[in-house]
């Protein structure tokens, strides 16, 4: 099997630095002139105010109530976040702690899913000539511009005939496959294998699918991590769908649970907001461990639609 | 390993030879079935997609069309059956759907224009030699991958009449507190805060990748001819940047008309999906949701949705018109 040794999948570094060595020349591109302090300072505060709401979240769901009215405000955190999840996981009606579940188990089959279906699909679509390849592609593309939305009252009617109302499947199914997700995968694939591999392997006698499990496969990985963080992300955050066909069950996703815990009689903003504190967490912590492959990524995806 | 063995020297060079060994009907059964796998896998590896999106995502939008010509209420099934255009002849009277169309398109307008430019800028200060890249981008991109229930709900708070942070601040200013639900202009400043702080790091990102794939010869030929960066960010950037912008104008266009989380959760009292207590940031979006899941009217909220779809498609090509229009202007 040498032959088809793992070939080293390109860089999908698209960050488009010039190399180290290239003498510097007076004009040039912008890419290529250092910034200069005014830059940095409008950045930074851009950063800040990307993060602030993150940061007031904290602050809000770490007091009580009666802390927030305070003329000027605090924007230092109390002591009370414990205590208000504590309340959060008491809350009737909002399943907090189930809802939490849901959401991991829905974002993990769909990630899992988008990752075997857009592959194999992005394979065919990359590497296998048939008829009717390129226009189906047209398809497929076009299909990302539909807007879904507008569909949601038969698709309710669709799932009130799968008996899936209130039910996860609901909310899993319609998902196991993307455009986004095939589009990306034929991008990396026809950029990362050699045709002369695929075609070498076909004369020794390899099976379609042998092809793809002993010689794509292996080298998915780097395009595998961004779809699926993109994916896990985006599922996780889902939030109308879920909304309209899961609420009022048990059967919730976190984020419908928290606009169970901002509506009522009396809205408890700390409660609310340390609700959105541990919904936010399991994104902030995949955004730190690999934002820059999904920046990267999304970077990538840009420049090839 | 364990690939089917075929000596060096003898690879042929066409497909489908028979190993030398084999008998000569397994033989020709083997290539009748890697003659197979060769013409329709390919159609097995693709299906599910089709599949997929062809119930979940086109049949539905078909299927509406459908619904919007029959009266389908959800509490009562047995007065089901065809009305012929009375959906859509309702939804022309219906003065909440007109305030609703006037929210949702002034809403898009004053969130997308100043967005988008926003975002063109953002991106051209990050097109630039930086130290801390990484970091810089992904700051950016942060609000992009916050959870939009969450994020509605912190600006919920930070609005708030009582104990909410802008109050607080005005309040420091020796301003009045202002009821931000309450009126017109306040509500959607809100609302419009919030759609731009989620989505314009992430123009930003796409508009840099963009700007990156830009000759860089372009702009050395430009300084050799005198043109400043300003010039050059005008008469170079922008006007190839035009697929791009194209592209988020268009889906900001179709992602905006459809907003629906934001005034749902800025409401106080979510649960009547009324988009404030005189309709004052009801969208379209919401209100077909209101229709179909709180008076459980499905027939006429099917209507509107067709309707949305028409008014979408109306306003994205003049946007994608426009565009051009102005991208071509050198």
């Amino acid at each position: 099997m040498s032959t088809v040794a793992t070939p080293s999948p390109p860089k999908t570094d698209v960050g488009g630095q010039a190399a180290p060595s290239r003498r510097r020349r007076w004009g040039g591109s912008p890419s290529e002139q250092p910034a200069g302090v005014l830059t940095y300072i409008a950045l930074v505060v851009t950063i800040l105010l990307s993060a602030f709401p993150l940061y007031w979240m904290f602050i809000v769901g770490s007091s009580t109530d009666e802390e927030l009215g305070k003329v000027p405000p605090s924007v230092v955190p109390s002591d009370h976040l414990i205590d208000n999840f504590r309340d959060v996981f008491a809350q009737e009606n909002a399943y907090f702690i189930s809802s939490m579940w849901n959401s991991l188990v829905v974002s993990v089959i769909v990630t899992v899913s988008v990752l075997f279906f857009c592959s194999l699909a992005g394979f065919a679509f990359a590497k296998l000539k048939f008829r009717g390849r390129d226009a189906l592609m047209v398809l497929l593309i076009a299909t990302m511009t539909i807007p879904n939305q507008l569909g949601q009252v038969a698709l309710y009617i669709i799932m009130g005939k799968l008996n899936w109302i209130q039910q996860l499947p609901s909310v899993i199914v319609p998902g196991l496959v993307t455009a986004f997700g095939v589009f990306y995968m034929r991008q990396f694939i026809i950029e990362a294998i050699p045709d002369e591999l695929v075609e070498a392997a076909r004369v020794d006698g390899a099976s379609t699918f042998r092809i793809y499990w002993s010689i794509v496969m292996p080298t998915l990985r780097p395009a595998a991590g961004v779809l699926g963080l993109l994916t896990f992300a985006s599922t996780w955050n889902d939030f109308q769908w879920p909304f309209i066909v899961l609420f009022g069950s048990e059967n919730i996703t976190v984020q419908v649970s928290l606009s169970t815990l901002a509506s009522g009689q009396i809205i408890i903003f700390s409660r609310m907001m340390a609700g959105a504190v541990l919904a936010t967490i399991p994104l902030l912590v995949v955004f730190f461990l690999a934002g820059k492959q999904i920046v990267a990524g999304i970077m990538e995806g840009a420049v090839k639609s | 390993m364990s690939a089917p063995t075929v000596p060096a020297g003898q690879r042929p060079g066409r497909t489908g030879g028979p190993p030398p060994s084999a008998s000569a009907p397994r033989a020709a059964w083997r290539m009748r079935l890697s003659r197979f796998d060769v013409k329709f896998t390919p159609y097995l590896l693709i299906a599910p997609f089709f599949l997929l999106f062809g119930v979940f995502g086109l049949f539905p939008l078909l299927y509406n069309i459908v619904v919007s010509f029959r009266n389908w209420q959800l509490d009562e099934p047995e007065s089901n059956g065809w009305t012929g255009f009375d959906n859509y002849r309702y939804m022309l009277e219906d003065t909440e759907m007109w305030n609703a169309l006037y929210n949702t398109f002034g809403l898009f307008v004053i969130s997308t224009v100043p967005q988008l430019i926003l975002a063109l800028v953002l991106a051209a200060l990050l097109n630039q030699k930086l130290r801390f890249q990484t970091f810089f981008r992904m700051g950016v991109l942060l609000p992009y991958i916050t959870p939009i229930a969450a994020s509605t709900l912190v600006f919920g708070a930070v609005f708030a009449r009582e104990i909410g942070l802008a109050n607080s601040l005005l309040q420091q200013v020796g301003s009045t507190p202002v009821d931000f639900k309450a009126d017109v202009w306040s509500s959607w400043l809100a609302i419009v805060t919030m759609v731009n702080w989620r989505w314009t790091g992430y123009w930003a990102i796409i508009f840099l990748a963009a700007m990156q794939s830009i000759p860089k010869d372009l702009y050395e030929a430009a300084t050799v001819d005198g043109a400043g960066s300003i010039a050059q960010f005008r008469r170079i950037t922008v006007p190839l940047l035009r697929p791009a912008i194209l592209f988020a104008v268009v889906v900001s266009t179709i992602g905006g008309l459809q907003l629906f989380a934001e005034p749902l959760l800025f409401d106080d009292k979510t649960q009547d999906a009324n988009g404030g207590s005189a309709h004052q940031f009801q969208t379209i979006g919401l209100y077909i949701y209101k229709t179909a899941w709180k008076t459980l009217d499905l027939g006429q909220a099917a209507a509107m949705s067709v309707g949305l779809f028409l008014f979408i498609v109306l306003i994205t090509s003049i946007n994608a018109w426009f565009t051009n229009r102005i991208g071509g202007r050198r």
